[in-house]
């Protein structure tokens, strides 16, 4: 199975590389990806290089282009799209009909991915971008089990992709407002989620406040670990029920059911994290590549131990299991 | 091997020791090193991007004082706790934490999730500052050696004998260690 | 402009879906969307009601097109889409996946959960077929104004959210379900307790989200009503009014007055403010982007940051 994995920055390129990325994903630094966060992404010139870096060396680079062009400035995605082909990528990875429109059209060279942003959640979905787009893979979005996968790739021609690692989204992706709601910025427009500008903490007697756009995402013991303060991921109060009502400070850790997704007819599997550092990179690449190996030459994968990186230091198998729902 | 940085202390006559040492050679020595760290890996700057004007205070904590880094006038200084200055974002951790989130070894986020570092202030700023140092793969013992030479030859005679003796991080790792 | 009813997002009794459609038979709105669009669970309760609830607006003259599920993923839940076809009424696409149904040159609908953000979106869609289009209420005032050229160019009627709490997202997880410690395949149902879904609220007391099934709303009520001239000067064709189980036939009737200029935006306002005062209200998308704030300042909820972030 192909592991995809992400890289923030030219480092975090070199280091999935070396760590045994058969394919890294990344995105520019402005708008136009979906991790647009300080400090974070690839300028033109930096692309081309990792390319050269990638190639030279048999592994893949795809471009994600997946937040929703804003009306009147579609100029700066179509120009995205250009640029990752004439940097070499091996494909780019969009979410929004027009754009996939305008890359089908003026670059259909260029092979094309289905984000998770669009969401695209049964056969029917995956279908139509098929035959609209020539999509030749999706990655589908979390809120899927492996029956299910299984169900889909028995009724589609193209590849799926599946996340196994990383943070979590509870919501549809490329669907959610909330982060806009509370702080005017949302992944689809501005590639972003919960903004960092816009978290506040402060001190509440014995407990450490975290505030999003004004409103508390959680209290938490001072002096006590705490979880940034994601939307869906945050302690509510709903009638005499007090916790996390969305989902609980955990990440995504569907290693042990890679062999049941291999089944499935998954194709490609995907670790999230292009947020972070190439320490944490390089350690999960290297621990999933030993899990693919392990499975292609017909060994019982080892057991992963990457708790320690997780965000809330718990992980979940998501919706991969029924029962997450 | 590898060595939690939580569990990993500066000595405490080390620090005790640094605290009746002036601040003053500290700081033009970190400065200098700021200087040619900047001008060798000018991409940092570029990554900070709109926060080079931020100052960031560097507050480790098992040392008798915390750090002032400023960016744009690629300054860094030490001031007593006492006497710190105002910072737009303040990263609060061991030494020992830094030097593995610096050289690789750690991901400044785990260390964040754990209550290894603690951050309060600027948080946009502070990514930005971790990506760009993360992106820059520093070797802090290079980086001296380069912008101090005197101290080149000891160190590096001492470079290993100290990571031993101290279990802190004070190269970049190479890939394998993981 | 005129107005267009959204389908009701919770889960009615029977009784009370049919009581609401029969209401609106004499409202000053201009067409109707019917069908379920959380919850493909809830749909055995009440599907009888809407052969009648059709026939009933039709005759009043009213438009009505029948939506898709938010969220598609089994395969019982494919046919119902594809079944939505043989209705003889334009589908209002709401999952992507509806499309696939839809074969080229039949015309549809597009919801507002569906992302158009901009002008490619919309041209393609138009040129397959859209004749309506509901944007996402978190498009900017900016997006709205180009897109409504581009609709107007196309001849595709574009439309906007109006009034009713915010549609935020969309899950596979039921978090009524949840918040009574079931499992979504044995959730008997919760989210009837709840006819205008269940209000979150954050730690210090502020009035935040509502969790509907699977769905999860802004817990203030949009009211864009401040923005209906500048929709209006845009050439936006129509303003989207969700269903609420209180007061709404009276709120039909103030936005179209709105809208005919017989009531002014800030008497709209009052009038709401004064028949809801529990209600918090929200129109950020329409002016700084921050959706939960509200233009007209200081309300009676429970410290909510209302300004702009």
């Amino acid at each position: 199975m192909e592991l995809v994995c992400p890289a923030g920055t030219p480092a975090a390129l070199r280091a999935a590389v070396d760590a045994g990325a058969h394919c890294i994903y990344c995105g520019f630094a402005d708008e136009t990806n979906a991790r647009n966060f300080p400090g974070l992404n690839f300028s033109r010139a930096e692309l081309a290089d990792a390319v050269g870096y990638a190639h030279a060396r048999g592994a893949k680079v795809l471009v994600a282009i997946n937040t929703f062009p804003t009306a009147g400035h579609e100029a700066l995605w179509h120009s995205a799209v250009a640029d990752a082909e004439r940097a070499g990528a091996d494909a780019v990875i969009l979410a929004d009909l027009g754009l996939l429109a305008y890359a089908a059209e003026h670059h259909p060279d260029l092979r094309r991915h289905l984000s998770v942003q669009a969401a695209a959640a049964n056969p029917d979905a995956i279908n139509f971008y098929a035959s609209a787009f020539d999509v030749r893979r999706v990655v589908l979005p979390r809120v899927l089990s492996v029956e299910e996968i299984a169900a889909i790739n028995r009724e589609i021609d193209v590849e799926t992709e599946v996340f196994v690692f990383g943070g979590l989204c509870v919501m549809a992706e490329g669907r959610c407002s909330l982060s806009s709601y509370a702080t005017g910025r949302s992944p689809n427009m501005n590639g972003v989620c919960s903004p960092p500008e816009h978290v506040d903490y402060a001190t509440d007697g014995a407990e450490s406040v975290a505030r999003l756009g004004g409103f508390t995402i959680h209290r938490t013991p001072k002096g006590e670990a705490a979880p940034y303060p994601t939307l869906c991921k945050g302690c509510f109060t709903s009638g005499d029920k007090t916790g996390h009502v969305f989902e609980d400070a955990v990440s995504l850790d569907a290693s042990t059911l890679v062999p049941r997704l291999a089944k499935a007819g998954v194709t490609a599997l995907k670790i999230e994290g292009r947020q972070r550092s190439r320490a944490y990179v390089a350690q999960i690449v290297r621990a999933f590549r030993a899990v693919t190996d392990a499975l292609e030459a017909g060994r019982t994968p080892p057991e992963l131990a990457l708790a320690r990186l997780s965000e809330g230091q718990a992980a979940t198998t998501g919706a991969y299991a029924k029962t997450w729902r | 091997m590898r060595n939690a940085p939580d569990s990993i202390k500066v000595p405490s006559f080390v620090s005790i020791s640094m605290q009746i040492l002036p601040l003053w050679p500290i700081s033009m020595a970190l400065s200098q090193l700021a200087r040619d760290l900047l001008r060798t890996h000018p991409q940092i700057l570029n990554r900070i991007d709109k926060y080079q004007n931020q100052k960031f205070m560097l507050d480790i904590t098992d040392l008798p004082f915390a750090l002032l880094l400023d960016p744009a006038q690629a300054r860094l200084r030490a001031f007593r706790r006492s006497a710190a200055p105002e910072a737009d974002a303040r990263i609060s951790g061991t030494l020992a934490a830094f030097l593995a989130m610096l050289h690789g070894v750690e991901d400044g986020d785990s260390l964040y999730f754990s209550g290894v570092l603690q951050i309060e202030g600027d948080t946009s700023a502070v990514l930005a500052l971790r990506n760009a140092l993360d992106d820059a793969e520093l070797d802090l013992s290079e980086e001296i050696a380069r912008a101090l030479p005197l101290l080149a030859p000891p160190l590096r005679l001492a470079l290993a004998p100290l990571e031993r003796l101290t279990g802190l991080h004070l190269r970049r790792v190479p890939l394998e260690v993981y | 402009m005129d107005l267009t009813i959204a389908p009701n997002p919770f889960f009615w009794s029977a009784e009370s879906v049919r009581r609401f459609y029969d209401g609106l038979a004499d409202a000053p709105v201009a067409r109707v969307v019917v069908g379920e669009l959380v919850c493909s669970k809830r749909l055995p309760f009440w599907q009888n009601e809407i052969p009648q609830a059709v026939e009933f607006l039709q005759a009043a003259g009213k438009q009505v097109a029948l939506t898709s599920l938010a969220l598609i993923t089994l395969r019982r839940e494919r046919k119902l889409t594809a079944d939505l076809l043989g209705m003889g009424l334009p589908v209002e696409v709401n999952d992507l996946s509806a499309l696939h149904h839809i074969p080229a040159g039949m015309p549809f609908w597009v919801g507002p959960l569906v992302n158009v953000y901009n002008e490619g979106t919309l041209r393609w869609l138009a040129r397959r077929g859209a004749e309506r289009i509901c944007l996402p209420p978190e498009l900017p005032m900016a997006s709205i104004a180009v897109l409504a050229g581009i609709a107007q160019a196309e001849g595709v009627a574009l439309e906007v959210w109006g009034h009713g709490r915010l549609p935020l997202a969309i899950s596979a997880r039921c978090y009524h379900a949840r918040l009574h410690e079931r499992a979504k395949d044995s959730c008997q149902f919760v989210c009837e307790e709840d006819p205008d879904g269940r209000d979150v609220d954050t730690l210090e007391g502020q009035q935040f989200l509502t969790v509907n099934g699977v769905q999860t709303l802004s817990q203030s009520y949009a009211c864009m009503a401040e923005h209906v001239a500048e929709y209006q000067d845009m050439g936006v064709s129509a303003l989207r009014l969700q269903p609420q189980s209180v007061g709404f036939h009276t709120i039909c009737d103030d936005y179209a007055q709105l809208l005919a200029g017989d009531l002014p935006a800030n008497a709209l306002i009052e009038t709401l403010s004064a028949a809801h005062p529990d209600m918090q209200f929200c129109d950020g998308y329409g002016h700084c982007g921050t959706g939960a704030s509200w233009s007209h300042g200081a309300s009676s909820a429970r410290n909510v940051p209302t300004g702009c972030s």
